[in-house]
Parts: C-alpha cells; sequence; structure tokens
C-alpha cells in the first residue's frame, strides 16, 4: 500500500513559560514536537504497512525546523519524508494549507492509496485540514477513526460518531483521520534512530515553486480568514464568588450554569423555579 | 451587492444532542439577525423530516431549506455538503453556522472548502462587529489562549460552534415560517463510503485527557469517605474523577489519576476542583478547562482566583448536596 501521513510539529504547551504579568504564553521559546494526534496517525500507517506492505511518506510544511517531525517518523519506520517549506506558505490557514498539501501530495506521490492525517493539532485544533484536503483531491474521508482494517480492496473503519459506533467501508484512494483513542504510539527503536540520521536520509524539501503554486495564491494573504486578536483565556473571567449554605449555592449555581453543565454532560439539567 | 441577508444554521438531528446545538445556533442567530437585519433559516436534509422542520420554526427559524429524499437518510458528511454547497451558492447566505459534532466537524470544512469561503471551528463566542462582520471566537492552544477571527471578503461567513455555549429559545408552536423543498438534484454523485454498522453507544470507555466534565479533588476535600463519594457525583455527570499529588502518595487515588505536571494534562468543559489550594504544577495542567467551578474554604486559594465560579464552603458538603440536586434535576 502507497501511504502518505500528514504530520505537524506543534509548540510542547506543557512545557511553555508563562508570562505571569499578562498570562499569556511566551510562543517564541516554545520546543517543537510531533503533534499527539499525528503521532497516532503515523502509528496507524505503520500497523497498516506491517500487514499490508508498502511505503509510508511522511509530509509535513513548515519552517526548516519542521525537518524534525519528519526524522522522528523516519526513526519510528516511516520510509520517505517530505519537507514543504518555504516562506510563502506562513501563516496559511486551514483553506490554504490543505491546498498546498494537496498539490504537494498529487505531485509526488499521485499513486497513494490512503492519507492519514491526526484528528486535529494542538495548537489551533481547528480539525479541518483533514477534510478540506479530501475535498481538494477529490476522496472520500471519515473523520476520527479507531480502527483501520483492509477487506479486499476496501478499507473498513469503525469509529465513535455523536453517541454512535460506526462501521464503515470506504472506496480507495481515500483519507481518514485518527483519535487519539486508540493507536498507542510506539517508541523508538535503536535502529531506526540509526536509520533516520543517516547523511542520505530520504528527506526531499520542496518549496512552493516547485509545486507550482503561485506565491500569491498560498500563505496569510491568501487565506480567507483573519485573525483579528489573540488573546489568554479567562482574562474576561467573572470568578463569581458564592458563599452560604451548600443547598443555597448549589441551587444558585444549577439555575445560573444548569445549561452549560448539562451541555457538558450531554442531558438537561432542570431549573428550580424557587 | 445582490444578497437575501440570511444566516442559515444546518439542521443537524441525528441524536438529541445534535439536535439541542441546532436549537442553540438557531437561538443564537436569531440574535446576531436582528444587528445585521438578517432572515434565520435552518437548512435540513435527510428523510421524515417533519419533526425538525417544525421544532426548527418553533424555535426561531423564519425559513426552512429542504432536501428530502430516502436516499439521504443515512447521514454521509460528502453528500450532504455537496446539497449544502449547491444550496448556499444558488441562495448566498452571509452566514452559516454548524454544530461542532462529530458530524458537523467533518461535514463543514468540506463544505467551506467547496465554496472557497473560510471557517472558524469550534467556536465558544460569535458576535456582529461594528463593520457587520461575524466575529468568531475559537480557542486555540488547549483553550489557553482566544482568537477573534473573522472572513472578511468570502462569502458565507462559516464557524463551527461547541454544544452548551448558546441558549435555545423557548418553543412556540405557533410560529410560523416558510418552508421551501428543494428536489434532489439528479447529477448527485454516488457515495463512496458505505456504512455497514451503526451501533448506539452505550457506554464509551473515557480517559481523563478526553472527558468532557472532570472533578479534581485535593488534600481539603478532608477523608477518604468524602473522596469516594466523588466517584458517585462523577457517575451523575459521566465525569471523570481525577487527585492532585498528596492523594496520590495517600493511595486514595492512582498515579493514573493525578492531574499535574508529573501526570494528566487535562481540557474539560467543566472542571469541578473540590479542596484543591492549586499549586502552580497543577494549574499548569488545567489551564485548558473551559468552566472551572471551585470549591475551597479559603477564599484567598490560587485555584478559587482562576475559577469562573468560586464556592467558599467545605467541598465535602457541597459534593453531597450537589449529589442530592442533580438526582432530582437531571433528565
Amino acid at each position: 500500500m502507497e501511504l502518505v501521513v500528514c504530520i505537524k510539529q506543534v509548540p510542547m504547551v506543557s512545557e511553555l513559560p508563562w508570562d505571569p504579568a499578562t498570562g499569556t504564553l511566551k510562543r517564541e521559546l516554545a520546543e517543537g514536537m510531533m503533534n499527539p494526534a499525528c503521532r497516532h496517525a503515523l502509528e496507524a500507517a505503520l500497523q497498516l504497512k506491517a500487514r499490508q506492505g508498502g511505503r509510508i511518506t511522511a509530509v509535513t510544511m513548515g519552517p526548516p525546523m519542521a525537518e524534525e517531525v519528519l526524522r522522528q517518523a523516519l526513526a519510528l519506520g516511516a520510509d520517505e519524508g517530505l519537507l514543504l517549506s518555504d516562506p510563502a506558505m506562513a501563516g496559511a490557514d486551514t483553506f490554504i494549507t490543505s491546498r498546498i498539501l494537496a498539490k504537494a501530495v498529487k505531485q509526488c506521490r499521485p499513486d497513494f492509496d490512503l492519507i492519514l492525517c491526526g484528528c486535529y493539532t494542538s495548537d489551533s485544533e481547528t480539525a479541518q485540514v483533514g477534510p478540506q484536503l479530501a475535498e481538494e483531491l477529490d476522496l472520500p474521508s471519515a473523520a476520527f477513526v479507531e480502527e483501520i482494517d483492509m477487506k479486499k480492496n476496501r478499507l473498513i473503519v469503525s469509529r465513535f460518531s455523536d453517541g454512535f459506533i460506526e462501521t464503515l467501508e470506504m472506496k480507495l484512494p481515500g483519507l481518514v483521520t485518527v483519535s487519539t483513542q486508540c493507536y498507542t504510539p510506539r517508541y523508538f527503536s535503536l535502529a531506526g534512530i540509526e536509520a533516520a540520521f543517516p547523511d542520505g536520509a530520504p528527506i526531499r524539501t520542496v518549496r512552493a515553486g516547485d509545486l507550482g503554486l503561485d506565491p500569491e495564491s498560498i500563505g496569510v494573504h491568501a487565506s480567507p480568514t483573519r485573525i483579528l486578536k489573540v488573546y489568554a483565556a479567562g482574562a474576561d473571567k467573572e470568578n463569581i464568588v458564592l458563599r452560604g449554605a451548600p443547598k443555597q449555592i448549589v441551587d444558585h449555581l444549577l439555575n445560573r450554569f444548569g445549561d452549560r453543565i448539562g451541555g457538558a454532560m450531554g442531558k438537561d439539567i432542570k431549573k428550580n423555579r424557587n | 451587492m445582490n444578497r437575501k441577508n440570511e444566516i442559515w444554521v444546518f439542521g443537524d438531528y441525528r441524536n438529541y444532542f445534535q439536535n439541542r446545538v441546532t436549537l442553540q445556533l438557531i437561538g443564537r442567530a436569531v440574535e446576531l439577525a436582528k444587528e445585521i437585519k438578517a432572515t434565520v433559516c435552518a437548512v435540513v436534509m435527510g428523510h421524515d423530516l417533519d419533526e425538525w422542520i417544525g421544532e426548527y420554526m418553533a424555535h426561531g427559524a423564519r425559513r426552512v431549506y429542504v432536501v428530502e429524499d430516502p436516499s439521504l437518510k443515512e447521514y454521509d458528511a460528502e453528500t450532504y455538503a455537496h446539497l449544502t454547497a449547491r444550496l448556499a451558492a444558488a441562495h448566498s447566505p452571509e452566514i452559516l453556522l454548524v454544530g461542532a459534532t462529530s458530524f458537523g466537524r467533518e461535514f463543514a470544512p468540506r463544505v467551506a472548502k467547496r465554496l472557497n469561503t473560510g471557517l472558524t471551528a469550534d467556536c465558544v463566542g460569535l458576535a456582529i462587529n461594528s463593520d457587520g462582520l461575524l466575529v468568531q471566537t475559537a480557542p486555540s492552544f488547549g483553550g489557553n489562549l482566544l482568537a477573534d477571527i473573522v472572513t472578511p471578503q468570502q462569502r458565507p461567513q462559516m464557524a463551527t460552534v461547541r454544544p452548551g455555549i448558546f441558549k435555545e429559545i423557548p418553543h412556540n408552536y405557533e410560529a410560523k415560517g416558510e418552508v421551501i423543498r428543494i428536489p434532489l438534484p439528479k447529477d448527485i454523485p454516488a457515495r463512496r463510503i458505505r456504512l455497514i454498522k451503526s451501533v448506539r453507544q452505550t457506554q464509551k470507555p473515557q480517559k481523563i485527557e478526553d472527558a468532557a466534565i472532570v472533578i479534581c479533588s485535593g488534600r481539603g476535600i478532608g477523608t477518604q469517605k468524602k473522596f469516594n463519594s466523588l466517584y458517585e457525583l462523577a457517575e451523575l455527570t459521566d465525569a471523570e474523577v481525577g487527585a492532585t499529588r498528596p492523594l496520590v502518595y495517600a493511595g486514595w487515588a492512582d498515579h493514573e489519576d493525578l492531574v499535574g505536571q508529573a501526570g494528566k494534562n487535562i481540557r474539560p468543559k467543566i472542571l469541578f476542583s473540590f479542596g484543591v489550594s492549586g499549586a502552580i504544577q497543577h494549574t499548569a495542567a488545567i489551564s485548558g478547562a473551559e468552566f472551572i467551578i471551585a470549591v475551597n474554604k479559603n477564599p484567598q486559594a490560587p485555584m478559587m482566583k482562576m475559577a469562573d465560579v468560586a464556592i467558599c464552603a467545605d467541598a465535602g458538603q457541597v459534593c453531597a448536596a450537589l449529589i442530592r440536586e442533580l438526582k432530582k434535576r437531571i433528565r
């Protein structure tokens, strides 16, 4: 099977230093890591390859340092790495990112059978690039899958979806995004690490021009969305203080925030009129 | 510009929870519509839809676009996206809102791509700014940061919105509206995904990192008996229980349940925090929580300062009262 895994390098948020004065993150001090869900997607690809044979191409888009996650993918068992890196690509939203990824896959791996993505990234959390990449390449897709198998030439996937456990059969070529519930990522083997760092590690850097992409059609200016501002969550928190008898407090809490609590549970919490 | 000025809400109805988020979005759309003088419309597709058409109108939609056909009975993101994009291209709505359900989060990106427009994922806020643009507030970095995002040029302005953020308008079955039925196009592409089996999920084994509600406890809970009563509260609220380091050391909780720098990072929609003082090792791991309800006798505890609701009382007593009250109120 010809497998393509899209991975992203994200900042290691838990290690990020906080600015206590503003409550914001000092992002420039961030160390990069492979996005957790992408590790699950890679693991799913590695298991598929072990059963079906084939080749895994790991693709990432990002600054030159994103090569690190490709090396990590190679160390874990991917066969080749594709680094899409160009200053013109900086600041792309999901709409543009999926356009660039699609172009790269079409050009570098036109004979792919399956594209695997993580279900979302830990930094922007949109979960949009997978479905939009499927749309760009005119592929069937299944998001947030838990199990992947092959039956004859069809892909069989299962997933949790809005309270249902679905089993789906997909024609290939296709795309899946892999949830973080299954396919627990493996650790590096020593041989893998050695394979990832020869002088001629099979990593190819691709620029916008190589893909025939006009710099005007990609990057921050081409994105349909604009970020107006970014701010620390909680800066606008009300910090409501409740005191009194436990019963009164709980009544107050549930009357005022019962919808919110119930919403998180997926159940209705009745309001008390008294 | 020749626009009808409509706000569309995608009618997601497959289960109770999805239906609620649709109604919540209609509720919010009614408020937004006043500011840009728009008509609130629902768009719904599937089979046997009368119940939903009536419900959307009763909850605030003034126009409902309907594509009804037996072949649409099963949800399919690709087919539904194809139809929705065609409808939107024909009617040019200003705004298209979709619930951030499993289905919505796969369906909406496809629609946005087809319509060449922007999409903001998993919004926790929607407002109209002075330019008449939809300001979409979305969390990033596990909820540590919020971003205000607009789509200045392309239309529709699209967002998926988390369930439970907005309030639905109480139903009014007297409400009238227009139903526009669109026949299923003949050239609709064949499905490339076949649903083999769909089973209603009973109990999903969930991890604390993914739980929508987490109940965290610290030393301030007092006794092991009171700590154990949190599991009853967890059962009522489909929550997971976590603990701070002292409780793990005391053997009341497993190391697996440790929420903190050396343990799990969590990002629930609701965090109940009982008797937690709020050491940095713990607060760093819960900064992704969307809404924090903290209970502590000491109002000066850091945990109380970072809470949305700080309850100044005995943690064990509040837990007991909460269990009693929820048993009465949960439907």
